[in-house]
């Protein structure tokens, strides 16, 4: 056995020179589940599929509803908005922090393209840009708070969160706003086409994902989270680091609030309650796609699934007619099922019995 | 190999003069002088808090001094940050080892000095190279791509070494390289120093608590009692014998002070 081999199988996690051979197909099929099974994304992934084929298959005998173009695009649009602010949770979560106001940027940016656009006649793509920008100088203000004044992320972003959600209300007096016609030319490719969140969360969810897994941002992001003390004694810069992610999130929320409007056509006060639904939904995204709240480590691709798994069962309980009210008993549940499963999954895999 | 220190006439690489760091009512260093000569091994000890790692940490940016000024070949610096100093040459290697938990073991020896290729990461490259590293320095680990959590203190520690030791580094500070270490894994840094002093253009800062060690391999001693430098003398010139009775008698004194007072 060469010497590169035995390295791989010691890599791998295999007794050096055991395994494969003599073993044949079974062997491969044990070490191939093994693989799978050490995945972070493991456990949510086992739950996605199982949820799947509850509501797909064994739910839908005798209705068609779930396979159905539009019940699938119903699902892509509860699944797409989660996944894209979780993505952005996950950033910061890894890097020990947490924003709780990318709600309410959610609701605030569609107000400030109704304004600039119907009140300062600001033309309708800048209007755009300059909504993101608002979540940029949101994510900005956080980390000021967060990093260069010292207190915890968790009260800060609570803070600045409440701020938003009173200024919408304030400014228009509680009621919805229409968008303006100016933007929906643009709006379509944003939001209002039909499949346009699932296609933005696809493409920003690879995009994270390489940015986390192949960049010098995720690594410094995973050192910052992991040891912050010791990443700044090898010189990165941590406030940078925070300072970006959190900047990422308020522009992820914006973007993602642009969406929600194009799609329904309104910018909805209500949106400020809603607003702290999808913040609470991307943040159990990401915990339950194996993202660890105390930093350090995480995954997008997890956070991918996790929010597949709320979307599905949003939809799915829907789709089987149970009425709202027992709906939220059902998913708490379901939540902390998931959780379970990943912990236990966590335990086998830390404790080397799949080893 | 001769040990021609250089006076006078060629700069030092390091200087560092009248260094004082105060935090809020403490004071951690009082007026400290010190020289380190090219390819010099310079042993830095003293007791617990004596300020040592405080002068470390001034040495290599992640700390600035009160007052006083750093020269570096003969040119006065500031250091800025850690990336600043060690744009000049300098590379720590900290008590605490500075290792992320759950980055892999090529990912933390390449900390903040990335290979990249179009912006992304070359982890083959970088792969390759922490195994080289590693392979050379006679440190054996299952595999780089092991989590640090997974290793021993000795094996942290080794990573640690080896990350600053093949960083180009022409001045390298070593906070108590030996404080997790086995016998062997000891014998193995202790040989990795004197490798660097045979490769006569590197000169490196070592604080250790074991005096012996200490003076088997570096050219001169520093004692460092409650912030001030109270010895400079080279090996030849001093012993286990005299330091540790020097540290002893500091304590004896602090004792009876606290006696009197009582």
């Amino acid at each position: 056995m060469s010497e590169t081999a035995q390295r791989a199988d010691i890599a791998a996690g295999r007794p050096p020179g055991g395994g494969v051979r003599g073993n044949g197909g079974l062997g491969r099929l044990r070490e191939a589940g093994i693989f799978v099974l050490r995945q972070r994304e493991a456990t949510i992934f086992v739950v996605a599929v199982l949820l799947t084929i509850y509501f797909g298959f064994i739910n839908s005998i005798g209705r068609s509803t779930f396979w159905t173009k539009t019940d699938l695009i119903n699902l892509t649009q509860y699944w797409g908005p989660i996944i894209i602010i979780a993505l952005a949770e996950v950033l910061l979560l890894i890097c020990g922090e947490i924003d709780l106001s990318v709600g309410w940027t959610y609701a605030f940016a569609p107000f400030l393209m109704y304004f600039l656009i119907t009140d300062y006649s600001v033309p309708g793509i800048l209007a755009i840009i300059l909504c993101l920008v608002f979540g940029l100088v949101v994510g900005w203000v956080n980390a000021f708070f967060t990093v260069t004044l010292g207190l915890p992320s968790f009260i800060t972003t609570l803070g600045t969160g409440f701020i938003l959600a009173g200024v919408i209300l304030t400014t228009n007096n509680g009621e919805q706003a229409t968008i303006p016609p100016q933007v929906l030319g643009i709006g379509h490719w944003i939001g209002q086409y039909a499949w346009a969140d699932i296609v933005w969360a696809v493409i920003l969810t690879v995009a994270c994902h390489i940015l986390l897994r192949r960049t010098r941002w995720g690594l410094h992001t995973i050192a910052v989270g992991g040891n912050a003390l010791g990443a700044a004694e090898a010189g990165v810069n941590v406030a940078r680091i925070k300072y970006g992610n959190f900047m990422i999130a308020g522009i992820f929320g914006a973007f993602v609030g642009l969406q929600n409007a194009f799609q329904s056509s309104i910018a909805d006060t209500f949106s400020g309650s809603a607003g702290f639904q999808i913040m609470f939904y991307a943040v159990a995204a990401a915990v339950i796609g194996g993202t660890a709240m105390l930093g350090g480590s995480g995954t997008m691709i997890g956070a991918f699934l996790g929010a597949y798994v709320l979307a599905i069962l949003e939809d799915g309980f829907a789709v089987i007619g149970v009425s709202a009210y027992p709906l939220t008993i059902f998913y708490g549940a379901a939540i902390l099922l998931a959780m379970v499963l990943s912990v236990q999954f966590a335990r086998l895999r830390g404790e080397g019995k799949v080893r | 190999m001769s040990a021609d220190m250089p006076d006078g006439g060629v700069p030092d690489v390091l200087r560092v003069e009248h260094i004082s760091k105060r935090f809020g009512a403490v004071t951690a260093l009082v007026d400290v002088n010190m020289h380190l000569a090219r390819g010099e091994v310079l042993g830095l000890i003293g007791d617990n808090g004596a300020g040592k790692s405080t002068l470390l940490k001034i040495l290599c940016g992640f700390q600035q001094p009160t007052s006083g000024r750093i020269l570096l070949h003969g040119q006065e610096v500031a250091f800025k940050s850690v990336d600043h100093a060690r744009s000049l040459g300098i590379d720590a290697v900290y008590q605490d080892l500075a290792l992320i938990n759950q980055l892999s073991v090529y990912h933390n020896m390449f900390l903040n000095r990335e290979r990249t290729r179009l912006r992304l990461l070359s982890n083959r490259a970088m792969r390759k190279q922490a195994r080289e590293y590693l392979e050379r320095m006679g440190v054996h680990i299952p595999s780089v791509d092991a989590d640090v959590a997974s290793l021993s203190g000795g094996q942290r520690q080794s990573i640690a070494v080896a990350r600053s030791v093949y960083s180009d580094a022409k001045i390298l500070l070593l906070d108590e390289p030996l404080a997790a270490m086995g016998v062997k894994e000891g014998a193995m840094i202790l040989d990795l120093v004197r490798d660097i002093k045979r490769r006569g253009d590197v000169s490196v800062i070592i604080i250790a608590h074991n005096y012996g060690q200490v003076l088997e391999v570096c050219d001169r001693v520093n004692l460092l009692q409650q912030g001030v430098i109270t010895l400079d003398k080279r090996k030849e010139e001093t012993s286990v014998g005299e330091l540790t009775n020097l540290v002893v008698a500091e304590y004896r004194k602090a004792l009876e002070a606290r006696q009197r007072s009582a």
